[in-house]
């Protein structure tokens, strides 16, 4: 019982549930102060197995904590803390419980030292995130739930054979680096990828985040896709296969943010891009690239928080979430166009921010391990970070045209949130060393020496003016961009019409083809037995006493032939 | 209302300098610095930079391109087919 009392997850959990019951500002205390109670249990957990239970001969360990569990804790509950801060005075009441819960769950698959009480709040999370989304109670957000939905319900089946099939050839639930040849590993590898967002179904991450509210989808940035990357930190660390598809989503998230309107589309497309830089660092796998990736994460995680709230703020107060609608927002929402630079700046990793000292930690690990191809795709991928996140997303939305709106900056609480979340982005940028202490290996890398500051800005800066030279290439237009949901959203259902059809017209010929059999076969009874066919109708006995003189007849001819 | 500074006349083109004079102090610091690439091509001078534009003109291109097949208007899914 103390063991469930001392899980950093109990205490969001709880949340979650006062928070359901509550009103006014004990409901605003309890949801502020259960991420805070949830830090400290993190913090006050030591290494090692805290809670173990048997389930049907196996045993698990449900409450298990090393410097990674420690260090995804850590930023869970802070990011729970700063999206329950921002989104204290949204109206719809069941977000915030869906949003604690789902917080609380993926505080669960971070202390959860077995497979099974991974799967399960795994499970767990899937349902918190959808409640988030249909929190928002409209036509479109329901529809894009339901797909969600069914692509994470998929990613659980995956998961839960892969873990069935882990089990039966090993024996063990340990949550650890899997065994490449051990049966189960490409289903649960694949369970995990689908949750990062990787091809071929990234899609659901720029169809459904952006269909929470303005408040729901700082949550929904957090939590499902860093929960992958710490899975697949723990469980396949130099899975080769993993640089390629990091890469293939570095530079998915870049061309179909370039392309994008909707300014939060813009930045869940961007959520894949970023988690593309982590996944390849988990398949680089050195100390270097795990702990780059790690670190990656945890400030991803508020610089991403931060971008959302800037843009959730903009939704708030207009109403509008397309840039070719918006624009120079910056006369009347300083503080919400300045935490979304910051928040742009340190996505981009420019110096002095915390992007800066965690991407580089992945580029560092690609050129110590001598993967030239590698380390040139991730500068170039820099670049376009600052191109489709870092200047597009502030230059669109606050400046560009005057769109002649000018709503005021939205209330203190969002404001807090942001300062807050700004200052740790520009912290962690400056005092990098409580971070670097916290990784799940020992470092001593330095990200501050004078070329790489002076080569990252170089490269950044003169991305800026491939921005505005190339400006008129990147005109918005109201339109979307297809992608692999259009199978599920278009095809399959175009397929499925046509397949109704076919089989309504095969029905229908078959119904009158049988028809016209039935009332071929009734007439031709009615024929010989109807009221004048042949066979009912009334013979007379001299008739009938012919008959049976010719059939007696034919009888004697046959016996006397044969 | 006093106009905001950036909305004043010349605003554009001071900050249109600004931004010139912040680009070319970026490249003329690498004089300045230890150059300590991790391959020799990147440390040559104005590399980053040149590097930089042209990985960005080529996303931009790219996208551009795969905008031609892959673009539709953004109501394309809203009319009345399963979603």
């Amino acid at each position: 019982m103390s063991a469930v009392l001392a899980h950093p997850a109990f205490a969001l959990l709880v949340g979650a549930a006062l928070v359901a019951v509550l009103r006014g500002r004990a409901r605003a205390a309890v949801a502020l102060v259960a991420p805070l109670a949830a830090l400290a249990l993190v913090l006050r957990t030591g290494d090692g197995v805290h809670a173990t239970w048997t389930f049907a001969g196996a045993s698990l360990a449900p409450f298990a904590a090393d410097p990674l569990s420690r260090l995804f804790g850590i930023i869970f509950a802070i990011m729970a803390f700063g999206g329950a801060l921002f989104g204290l005075n949204q109206p719809r009441r069941a977000e915030m419980p869906a949003a604690l819960l789902y917080a609380g769950a993926a505080l669960g698959v971070a202390f959860a030292g077995d497979l099974v009480t991974v799967f399960l709040f795994w499970e767990l999370m899937a349902v918190g995130s959808t409640l988030v989304i249909w929190s928002v109670a409209t036509p479109e957000a329901w529809r894009a739930s339901l797909r969600y939905l069914m692509v994470h319900l998929a990613g659980g089946t995956l998961l839960l054979l892969g873990v069935a099939a882990h089990y039966a050839a090993t024996g063990s639930l340990a949550f650890s680096a899997f065994d490449p040849a051990s049966a189960g590993y490409w289903l649960i590898l694949a369970g995990f990828l689908v949750n990062a967002g990787a091809p071929p179904l990234s899609a659901w991450v720029a169809d459904a985040y952006p269909e929470a509210s303005f408040s729901g989808t700082v949550f929904l940035s957090a939590f499902t896709t860093k929960i992958a990357v710490y899975a697949l930190l723990r469980g396949f660390p130099g899975e080769p296969l993993l640089i390629g598809v990091g890469l293939f989503m570095v530079f998915y998230g870049i061309v179909y943010a370039l392309l994008e309107n909707d300014m939060r589309r813009i930045l869940a497309y961007s959520i894949v891009n970023q988690v593309g830089f982590m996944v390849t660092g988990v398949g680089i796998g050195t100390a270097m690239a795990l702990n780059g990736t790690a670190a990656h994460a945890f400030t991803h995680i508020l610089y991403k928080g931060l971008l959302l709230m800037s843009a959730g703020a903009v939704l708030h107060a207009t109403g509008r979430r397309k840039c070719n609608e918006l624009g120079g927002l910056f006369r009347s929402m300083p503080v919400t166009t300045l935490c979304g630079i910051v928040g742009a700046l340190a996505i981009s990793s420019f110096p002095l921010t915390s992007g800066f000292v965690s991407k580089s930690m992945i580029s560092q690990a690609a050129g110590d391990e001598h993967l030239p191809w590698v380390w040139l795709a991730l500068a170039a991928a820099s670049a376009g970070v600052f191109l489709h996140a870092g200047i597009k997303f502030p230059w669109f939305v606050f400046f560009q045209k005057d769109s002649g709106l000018r709503p005021p900056d939205p209330p203190l609480n969002m404001r807090l949130a942001m300062i807050l979340f700004a200052a740790l982005c520009i912290g962690l940028g400056v005092w990098y060393e409580p971070l670097y202490a916290l990784l799940p290996f020992p470092t001593d890398y330095v990200p501050y020496t004078g070329w790489h500051v002076v080569g990252q800005l170089q490269l950044l800066l003169f991305s800026g003016l491939a921005f505005f030279a190339l400006l008129p290439l990147l005109k918005r237009t109201p339109t979307i961009t297809l992608d692999v949901d259009w199978l599920w959203r278009r095809a399959l259902p175009a397929v499925a019409g046509a397949v109704e059809r076919a089989w309504r017209a095969l029905a229908g010929a078959w119904r009158e083809g049988s028809r016209g059999i039935a009332d071929g076969a009734a007439a031709s009874v009615h024929r010989t037995h109807g009221p004048d066919g042949i066979l009912a109708r009334t013979w007379s006995v001299r008739s009938m006493g012919l008959w049976m003189l010719v059939l007696l007849l034919c009888l004697l001819l046959i016996g006397f032939l044969a | 209302m006093k106009p905001h500074w950036l909305d004043r006349p010349g605003a554009a083109r001071r900050v249109w300098l600004a931004f010139a004079a912040v680009l070319a102090g970026s490249v003329l610091a690498q004089l300045f610095v230890d150059v300590e690439p991790h391959y020799p091509a990147e440390g040559w001078f104005a590399m980053p930079a040149l590097f930089g534009f042209v990985a960005c003109a080529a996303m931009v291109v790219f996208a551009k391109l795969l905008g031609v097949f892959l673009k539709r208007r953004d109501d394309h899914y809203d009319d009345g087919g399963a979603q």
